[in-house]
């Protein structure tokens, strides 16, 4: 236990030595969190939009004199019918399309409550997304500009639906994404470079010709990495939740729960990689090419898998941040709790097993 | 203390150690003498549980370096050829971290490296990364001694140190000696072969010879002289030229020289050199040395392979 406790206190000084790279480590997730949220949530201006007014009267105009008016929505024409809907978002270049039921103006104001829909073009989710917000919030604007001057109170139900992506996948995917991608390249590069550093030194030939296991060696660096990857997924969770409103619907300790758990896949991922190679240069290409790029194109973060050829969404199964993603998203932002993750609880599990094995198997106690 | 029988290694088509038979006695300085290339690294990797050989078996303290690796790994002291300590820890963190790995403690074996750990203890906050060269080997051996083995494997130790240290770091060893621990160490200088007990002199990963120094220099048969001119540059060449030449080889600024004749007159010699317009010629008998030797059993070995 001593040796075990030593070895982790000299891993903690490697990294808490090597400043550089530790900034770079704790602020990367900072940057990159900024940067991606600022692109994602940039403001659209001056999207097309169709309208079906079935109603044509004072409230449904004024409605739409206000949509109108602001530099979010530019009218690209009247619809006559619902027929109409579908083919003009075929054509693409519509991205939101309102109807407003008959009788719209005389409901609300004989029964308080009219209703109209909202149709955006979700295959471009989070553009659909902010749309419809923008949406919303001038309908409840003009509503409560109504309601000023009224006795009785009406309210205008907007019933809001998606074309061709209709759970809106990929709203909100960069905070669980970037969780991913970061707990990846600060795990699983780290520690395939730190521990290639030892053979490339030539401290691990030291090390072995000691009683020192070799498991010992190898938990005693998992530990610190563990650390600072759960510093980062928490540094990104606060950023996503303070800076960018993403929600954590679901229990935030099962949540944590699963973070550990992909952190030490993606460990076990990187412990894998440097028992296959012997230098640090080819640790990191092997960390690069072997892992972020299949985690950032095929794991649903970017590209939804479900657009992907089949062969692709076949080799995205392989990809563990694939699961990872589903299960934070579940979690995060449908609430859901571990009923509804833990098939793919499981899945991670299994890589981690297998990883494991794998590294425990091909780790010789030896030079080769 | 150490039993190396019929040891054998390859990589590749490369043979890096061809049928070794070795034993060290316990207490005493081994030299594994050759030069670059000639296969010491690999037997020592092999003595220390590093290596697998190809063949036949070795024991250190009666542990058998293949079957029983993990045991023979606890009671043995190694340091390897380059620098192999944590650069960006401090000497005393580097110390420290050896111990905890022996399940020791500093204090507990201090008397043992007290004699070298207390020239580099004014450092001992220093990272070991910033020590200069000689400095770096007192820390790796202190480090190799820190658990107090019985057996310590020592990998060209003085390579790229410094004379001064080179010298010190030999002293050291012998100071070691007097606490009964054996030191099985490689080198390729010549000139340290002395200062063993024994030496194995290694070449192209053969055994060329076991001995003590002074018994390898004295079975070479031939006498030895010291030639200098003033024309260094061409007098290897003319050397090497002679009619009775056995062997011709630049030691320095001195040429050391052998005749195949027993009855070698110098004046012979010298009379052939001042024909090829040397000047300032000298020729002295010297007692040969360990290189002497080598380069004469290394030139027995080609001869045998060439046949």
């Amino acid at each position: 236990m001593d040796r075990f406790l030593a070895f982790v206190r000299k891993e903690i000084y490697h990294i808490l030595r090597d400043w550089r790279t530790l900034i770079i480590l704790l602020g990367m997730p900072i940057i990159q969190i900024l940067l991606f949220g600022f692109a994602i949530t940039n403001e659209i201006k001056h999207a097309k939009i169709a309208i079906l007014d079935q109603a044509k009267d004072t409230h449904s105009k004024a409605l739409i004199d206000k949509l109108l008016a602001t530099e979010y929505f530019i009218l690209d024409e009247y619809l006559s019918n619902e027929s109409e809907i579908e083919p003009i978002f075929k054509k693409g270049n519509i991205k939101e399309v309102i109807l407003f039921e008959p009788g719209f103006g005389q409901r609300l104001e004989k029964e308080s409550i009219a209703h109209m829909q909202v149709i955006a073009d979700a295959s471009d989710p989070n553009t659909a997304t902010m749309l419809l917000n923008y949406t919303k919030a001038i309908v409840t604007d003009y509503q409560m500009q109504q309601n000023a001057r009224k006795k009785l109170p009406f309210s205008i139900d907007i019933h809001a639906e998606m074309f061709y992506n209709k759970e809106l996948k990929g709203v909100y995917l960069f905070v669980p994404g970037l969780i991913a991608i970061i707990l990846m390249l600060v795990s699983a590069m780290m520690t395939s470079i730190s521990i290639t550093k030892e053979k490339e030194l030539g401290t691990m030939e030291v090390l072995l010709a000691t009683p020192m296991q070799p498991a010992v060696i190898i938990l005693a660096k998992v530990i610190p990495y563990l650390l600072l990857s759960f510093i980062n997924a928490i540094i990104i969770l606060l950023l996503g939740y303070f800076v960018f409103g993403v929600p954590i619907h679901g229990n935030l300790m099962l949540l944590l729960a699963e973070m550990i758990l992909f952190i030490l896949t993606v460990l076990s991922l990187g412990i894998f990689i440097s028992t296959v190679t012997s230098s640090q240069q080819v640790a990191l290409m092997a960390s690069l090419m072997g892992l972020m790029l299949p985690t950032i194109l095929l794991s649903g973060f970017i590209f939804p898998v479900e657009n992907m050829p089949w062969p692709l969404q076949l080799i995205s199964n392989i990809v563990p941040a694939k699961w990872f993603i589903i299960i934070i998203k579940g979690i995060m932002l449908k609430g859901a709790g571990i009923g509804l993750v833990w098939k793919e609880t499981v899945i991670l599990m299994g890589f981690l097993v297998f990883f494991i094995l794998l590294s425990i198997k091909k780790f010789k106690p030896r030079l080769t | 203390m150490i039993q190396i029988h019929g040891i054998s290694k390859s990589f590749g088509n490369v043979v890096a150690l061809q049928d070794i038979n070795i034993e060290v006695q316990e207490g005493e300085i081994f030299g594994l003498i050759g030069p670059d290339g000639s296969g010491k690294t690999t037997l020592i990797r092999i003595l220390t549980t590093l290596l697998l050989p190809d063949s036949g078996t070795a024991t250190v303290m009666g542990l058998d370096v293949v079957k029983e690796y993990k045991n023979l790994r606890r009671v043995f002291g190694y340091m390897p050829g380059r620098f192999s300590l944590y650069e960006d820890l401090t000497v005393e963190e580097n110390l420290e971290l050896f111990a905890s790995i022996f399940g020791t403690t500093v204090e507990a074996n201090y008397h043992l490296i007290e004699d070298i750990y207390k020239q580099i203890e004014p450092f001992k906050s220093r990272r070991a990364g910033k020590l200069s060269g000689g400095m770096k080997q007192k820390l790796a051996l202190s480090c190799a001694m820190i658990h107090q083995p019985k057996v310590i494997f020592l990998d060209e130790p003085t390579t790229g140190v410094d004379p001064v240290s080179r010298q010190e770091f030999w002293k050291m060893l012998k100071s070691l000696k007097k606490h009964g621990i054996s030191i099985f160490v490689s080198t390729p200088y010549m000139d340290e072969a002395s200062l063993c007990d024994r030496i194995a002199l290694i070449q192209d990963g053969k055994l060329l010879s076991i001995d003590t120094p002074t018994a390898i220099v004295g079975q070479y048969e031939k006498e030895v002289y010291a030639i200098v001119s003033n024309k260094k540059h061409e007098l290897l060449q003319d050397l090497r030229r002679y009619k009775d030449v056995e062997s011709a080889f630049l030691f320095g600024s001195h040429i050391h020289y052998s005749d195949q004749k027993v009855s070698f007159d110098p004046r012979e010699l010298i009379q052939y050199l001042e024909q090829l317009g040397h000047g300032e010629i000298e020729v002295d008998k010297i007692e040969p040395t360990i290189e002497d030797c080598f380069l004469a059993l290394m030139g027995n070995a080609n001869k045998t392979a060439d046949a």
